[in-house]
């Protein structure tokens, strides 16, 4: 049995008050695993974003509770948050939200500069990991000059320059073409994920199920199912 | 902390049309305050240019007085009751007015005339050429070289003038602090002379220069020439006097300010503007920033370093430009007033940290208000 990365218990979110409250994320409880990745896959307005968002540590529940990797994240200060999220977690958002005036290197480097590391080990590293994505020789260039996938490899090599084991993808094939997706996933699936490294991917795109250790279903911000992925038919 | 702030460093230089105009706002508002004031500055050092020339500790006057310029004559046995004042070392008269002059080509000319004690010839400016004892040979004067000095025609000594129907002759070349403020050349000659040649009125001292016998002695004597019903200031006092008449009783003042203040506004439009769009530009990825990490503290760090960075370059850029152009316009314009003082720089520094401020303000505000869940709920 694999150590759980992260465990959710009753997680309520909701927003408004009185007549206008709307629950966002309904008694959600799961576990996430080493080594695995794991999908939250539902319709539009289903609650996966919020619900990504508060087990990650970056929306407070209004009830339940998230351990990662036994540590009660809510139960912690907002700098002690933001440092845990800093080294325990990466984040790929969806529109990736790289710094145009910065070079790709730059980018990447950026959660390195935020732990205090120096300019220039930082800068190596970031080389480092954007040779772990392939795109090493685009490192002094600024991100717009990238395609869409490429900005996603680099948007990747940020997330995991900081050595996070728990990874949190938010809609990582929305801005790019079937195949392109595709090939992302494939790479996270063989070159990011490890014995040591949790992945959770918020997404509806069908076309990626198959890399999936396993899948939660949302719907009306409730759970309603988790079902085994089929990683091997990639 | 520093690879954060090279981050904010990189950002904002890096967005090159956004950091010109935040510096071109700045560098502009700056020179305008500083061009502002400094003429002004230039002004009141002008306006009491014959206080600072002749350099008495202690000045005598009627009260009504408001400026040097203005003065009100002083019966002769003042100088006699302000010398027996215990605390004074001695106290002379001083002539301050002004005549028609009438130079070689025919051409007429108005100039300050100063008349300095014949016994001391005390307030004296410091010669260039000739000595000063020719001062009381006939029909002396000396010219001052200062801004005015050409409307003189540019005269050397044994240059012969008119005034007031009597021949004058330049025995000197002299240099003052200051020039005044009235675009008019300035003569000094003896006290006795300046009676002889110009007409008076019935009273014919226009200020008791008082040298005290120590600083401790100051106050005692302003306290008895005050109970004699006229008015005793020392040389700052008078210097202030002068300033404020200027400032608070004229549309000088004013006028000056509210340049100053219009300035003050451009720039903060301008960088204000500016900053805040690009700090509007960068909200995403700030927001992204705090999702990764980093402590709200630290990401307005980024912002305040970056405003305070743009703006203590467009100062140094805005105090170089204009220092550049007073230095040019005073090579080309005698008669530039314009001085940069540090009260100036000061005063402009503070604007510039106002604008600073205020224009990162509302980017902190921006900034401290974007949710990370903003950034993945798009």
């Amino acid at each position: 049995m694999p150590a759980t990365a992260i465990q959710a218990s009753g997680l309520q979110k909701w927003f408004g008050d009185g007549d206008t409250r709307t629950y966002a994320v309904r008694d959600v409880s799961l576990e996430a695993y080493f080594g695995e990745i794991l999908y939250v896959v539902g319709p539009s307005g289903s609650g996966k974003t919020t619900m990504l968002s508060v087990i990650s540590g970056i929306l407070r529940p209004d009830a339940g509770a998230v351990k990662i990797e036994g540590t009660d994240i809510w139960g912690l200060g907002n700098d002690a948050l933001a440092d845990f999220r800093l080294h325990k977690i990466g984040f790929v958002f969806q529109d990736f939200h790289l710094f145009p005036r910065l070079t790709t290197a730059e980018n990447v480097a950026i959660p390195l500069i935020l732990q205090r590391r120096a300019w220039d080990d930082a800068l190596k590293e970031a080389i480092a990991d954007l040779d772990v994505v392939g795109l090493k020789s685009r490192a002094e260039l600024p991100p717009v000059k990238l395609s869409g996938g490429e900005q996603q490899r680099v948007a990747i090599a940020r997330a995991i320059v900081s050595r996070p084991e728990i990874l949190i993808f938010d809609e990582p094939t929305a801005s790019l073409d079937g195949e392109t997706g595709r090939n992302i996933i494939r790479f996270v699936r063989e070159r990011i994920l490890t014995d040591r490294r949790c992945i959770v991917i918020v997404t509806h795109d069908a076309r990626i199920y198959e890399f999936a250790d396993r899948i939660v279903r949302m719907e009306d911000g409730r759970l309603t199912g988790i079902e085994r992925g089929t990683p091997n038919a990639q | 902390m520093r690879g954060l702030l090279r981050l904010a460093f990189k950002l904002l230089v890096n967005d090159r049309a956004k950091y010109a105009a935040l510096l071109v706002g700045i560098t502009f508002a700056v020179f305008l305050m500083i061009e502002m004031t400094s003429l002004f500055a230039g002004i009141l050092t002008r306006s009491s240019a014959t206080v600072i020339n002749i350099g008495a500790s202690i000045w005598v006057m009627d009260p009504a007085v408001q400026t040097v310029a203005n003065t009100i004559p002083l019966p002769d046995y003042v100088l006699d009751e302000v010398r027996s004042i215990p605390g004074v070392k001695y106290a002379v008269p001083l002539y301050s007015g002004s005549a028609l002059l009438k130079l070689r080509d025919g051409a007429y000319q108005a100039a300050n005339i100063i008349g300095l004690d014949d016994t001391s010839l005390f307030g004296r400016p410091r010669l260039l050429q000739g000595a000063i004892n020719d001062i009381f040979a006939e029909n002396a004067f000396i010219a001052v070289r200062d801004s005015e000095f050409y409307k003189l025609e540019n005269p050397t000594i044994g240059t012969e003038f008119e005034v007031n129907d009597h021949r004058g002759v330049i025995v000197g070349i002299a240099r003052v602090a200051s020039s005044g403020l009235f675009g008019v050349p300035t003569l000094y000659t003896t006290y006795n002379r300046a009676l002889q040649y110009i007409p008076s009125t019935r009273f014919t001292i226009s200020y008791l220069l008082v040298e005290p016998k120590s600083a401790g002695d100051v106050a005692g004597i302003q306290r008895q020439i005050a109970a004699s019903g006229y008015l005793a200031l020392t040389k700052e006092q008078f210097v202030q006097k002068i300033s404020s008449f200027y400032k608070y009783q004229t549309g000088v003042g004013t006028n000056m300010l509210i340049m100053t203040v219009i300035s003050f506004i451009v720039g903060l439009s301008i960088s204000g503007q500016t900053f805040y769009t690009f700090v509007l530009e960068n909200l995403e990825k700030f927001g992204a920033l705090k999702a990764i990490g980093a402590k709200g503290h630290e990401v307005v760090a980024m912002i305040l370093f970056q405003a305070g960075f743009v703006s203590l370059l467009g100062y140094c850029m805005g105090v170089g430009l204009c220092a550049a152009l007073i230095w040019l316009a005073r090579a080309h314009l005698p008669d530039y007033a314009a001085i940069v003082t540090f009260p100036n720089l000061a005063l402009a520094f503070g604007m510039v940290v106002v604008i600073a401020a205020l224009s990162s303000y509302f980017g902190v505000r921006k900034v401290l208000k974007i949710e990370p869940f903003d950034i993945f709920r798009g």
